[in-house]
């Protein structure tokens, strides 16, 4: 038999966040990600100020069809004469933006269903789980498609419209955390304490609820990205001249035997980051829900 | 299998069709000038055409009788009129089903045959090098855009070696087995990386879980050797939460790979969505909504039906 000497005690306790911290770094794939989409956000944030071009410029040396890669134009220009890379910057600025500010939109209406349902229970419960049933029912990218030929969005209702069509895997998980979690003696204790509805959702439930959120939240960002990318390729999304990975591709599909170089960067931005944010949803599910 | 099951289940979808078309009718209402505004600047639509459609459909009536109508005419067949080519829509979606089942059905075959043993193998040499390089694949399958997958496809294969059509399910004149095989090869593929992705991880998941229990290391007590254990004993609940994931995945293939069939002109129930939100073709779109809408909520008790068949507990339960 194992000897359980001193020395297996329990270590020093340690504050849980740090202890998730410490987890999330050992996570080498989600570590490489959090690194590339920091690398990314900076890029797409200040490399405009840097570039020579803007996003609707063009260079009438180039015209008519596309221009290949020159120490001009690294990434060469498209068939009006636009420097690709310059619009992939910019597309990435649009792209990320709707990638987060849907997952932001998705995980509020998400958590918020979820923690009504989960800790009011009864009538209230089940109608918004019904509700969830059936949004869960609806095909979402023809319903994004549908939505969107009817309201012509700008970016801002776009986000709205994704952020308002994914939410509801984080509402079913949140309320299976409330559920779960208003049973607990800490919750009884504050409710005997006097603490009302609200205060024991947010104060004393909602912390400790985090960790699923996180990880549902870091998960939308790469859904809201990649419906954003796909409604635009489509042609249903934001149109041009606004760039974002998605349109940017839709435009150079038609190029695609000559100018395969417009073709490859967009989609490979698209891959590696939602890829990355794939990775660091894994890394934090790693780290803020260990199994044992 | 008991009928009752069945049964509870099946009336259990009803309130759920419901929802559905609640919503899909209130998307109608919200469309900027409500359902008969796509006919309103069509010269072919005379002003009296136009009233008898108000009346065909109860467009003057108020608004939840309008629903209820609209329900009856949806439950009874009558889905409207295509308004790009002005025949049924429901008649329309069939004539689109077959090649979607085509591409569909064939790319969650070899998905399956690919996911299954693919899955199991990972899980029962977790933590190996293989497992380790296929689960850091699957991440990049799970995130490989579709519509940019499609286009390298497209670029390697019919741009540089020429030897794949890029689009199209049968060249003109042609037709054989080979030029059809040819066709859907690109777009099985695209449609496939994803979902094995997806699939083998579930698949993996449910794997690691299951052999960790108690049931089978008594099986390997009894003198079972490893892969008699994994595929006699594991295998059929390691499957129980891939399930329902993989019916779903199914339909929405079915109801409509709008990216993938876009992309390669595949003549089927996607891009006849795309061709419709082109035309604006509310009926159609409504009709494709709600075939889709539908086929979600049967699988989801396809799937429930298959783990009662899978687990007894839950078939007694």
């Amino acid at each position: 038999m194992v000897d359980i000497s001193p020395s297996l005690a329990p270590p020093r306790a340690r504050r849980p966040l740090g202890q998730a911290v410490a987890r999330f770094r050992r996570h080498r794939m989600a570590m490489g990600g959090l690194v590339f989409l920091v690398a990314m956000g900076l890029i797409v944030v200040f490399a405009p100020f840097f570039l020579p071009y803007t996003y609707d410029g063009q260079d009438f040396n180039f015209i008519g069809s596309p221009g290949a890669m020159s120490a001009q134009h690294w990434l060469g220009t498209d068939e009006l004469g636009r420097d690709a890379l310059t619009r992939l910057v910019y597309g990435g600025r649009v792209s990320l933006g709707v990638g987060l500010l849907g997952a932001v939109i998705s995980t509020v209406l998400g958590t918020a269903i979820g923690a009504v349902s989960g800790f009011y229970r009864g009538l209230v419960d089940i109608v918004l789980m019904r509700f969830t049933d059936v949004m869960l029912s609806i095909p979402t990218l023809p319903l994004v498609l549908l939505l969107s030929t009817f309201f012509r969005p700008s970016p801002v209702l776009l986000i709205g419209i994704v952020g308002g069509l994914i939410w509801m895997g984080t509402a079913r998980l949140v309320r299976a955390q409330f559920l779960a979690l208003r049973e607990r003696e800490y919750v009884e204790a504050a409710r005997a304490l006097g603490a009302g509805g609200a205060r024991l959702m947010f104060r004393h439930i909602l912390p400790n609820a985090v960790g699923p959120i996180s990880v549902a939240a870091t998960l939308a960002v790469g859904t809201s990205i990649m419906m954003e990318s796909g409604l635009s390729f489509l042609g249903f999304g934001i149109l041009p001249p606004v760039p974002t990975w998605g349109n940017l591709l839709n435009a150079a599909s038609a190029w695609l035997g000559i100018a395969p170089w417009l073709a490859i960067p967009p989609g490979l931005c698209i891959f590696c980051t939602v890829l990355a944010v794939n990775f660091v949803g894994e890394g934090l599910r790693d780290a803020l829900e260990p199994r044992l | 299998m008991s009928l009752t099951f069945l049964i509870k289940r099946l009336a259990g979808a009803i309130p759920l069709l419901l929802g559905i078309s609640l919503i899909l009718f209130a998307i109608i209402h919200l469309a900027p000038g409500g359902p008969t505004d796509v006919y309103a600047d069509n010269p072919s639509v005379s002003p009296e055409a136009l009233q008898q459609i108000i009346t065909r459909f109860g467009l003057d009536k108020p608004v939840p009788e309008q629903y209820l109508l609209w329900l009856k005419a949806m439950v009874t067949g009558d889905w409207g009129l295509s308004i790009r080519t002005g025949r049924g829509v429901l008649g329309e979606i069939l004539a689109r089903l077959g090649p979607t089942l085509q591409l569909g059905g064939m790319a969650m075959g070899i998905s399956l045959i690919v996911a299954l043993p693919l899955g199991t193998y990972c899980a029962a040499r977790r933590g190996s090098r293989l497992d380790t390089a296929l689960t850091f694949l699957s991440f990049a399958g799970i995130s490989l855009p579709v519509f940019w997958s499609a286009l390298l496809l497209q670029l390697v294969f019919s741009v540089w070696l020429g030897i794949l059509p890029s689009a199209g399910m049968k060249s003109i004149g042609d037709g054989s087995l080979i030029d059809r095989l040819q066709h859907l090869a690109m777009p099985v593929t695209v449609l496939s990386l994803a979902t094995i992705a997806s699939w083998s991880r579930y698949i993996r998941s449910g794997m690691v879980d299951v052999l960790a229990q108690d049931y089978i290391r008594t099986a390997y007590a009894k003198g079972r050797r490893e892969w008699g254990v994994v595929i006699a004993h594991a295998l059929r609940n390691a499957m129980i939460p891939a399930v329902t994931v993989i019916a779903i995945d199914f339909v929405t293939i079915i109801s409509g790979a709008v990216i993938t069939e876009t992309v390669f002109a595949w003549p089927g129930i996607g891009r006849l969505f795309v061709e419709s939100m082109n035309g604006r073709d509310y009926p159609m779109l409504m009709g494709l909504m709600m075939m889709g809408s539908f086929g979600v909520v049967m699988a989801n008790i396809i799937a429930d039906i298959i783990y009662a068949a899978l687990d007894p507990r839950i078939r007694h339960g």
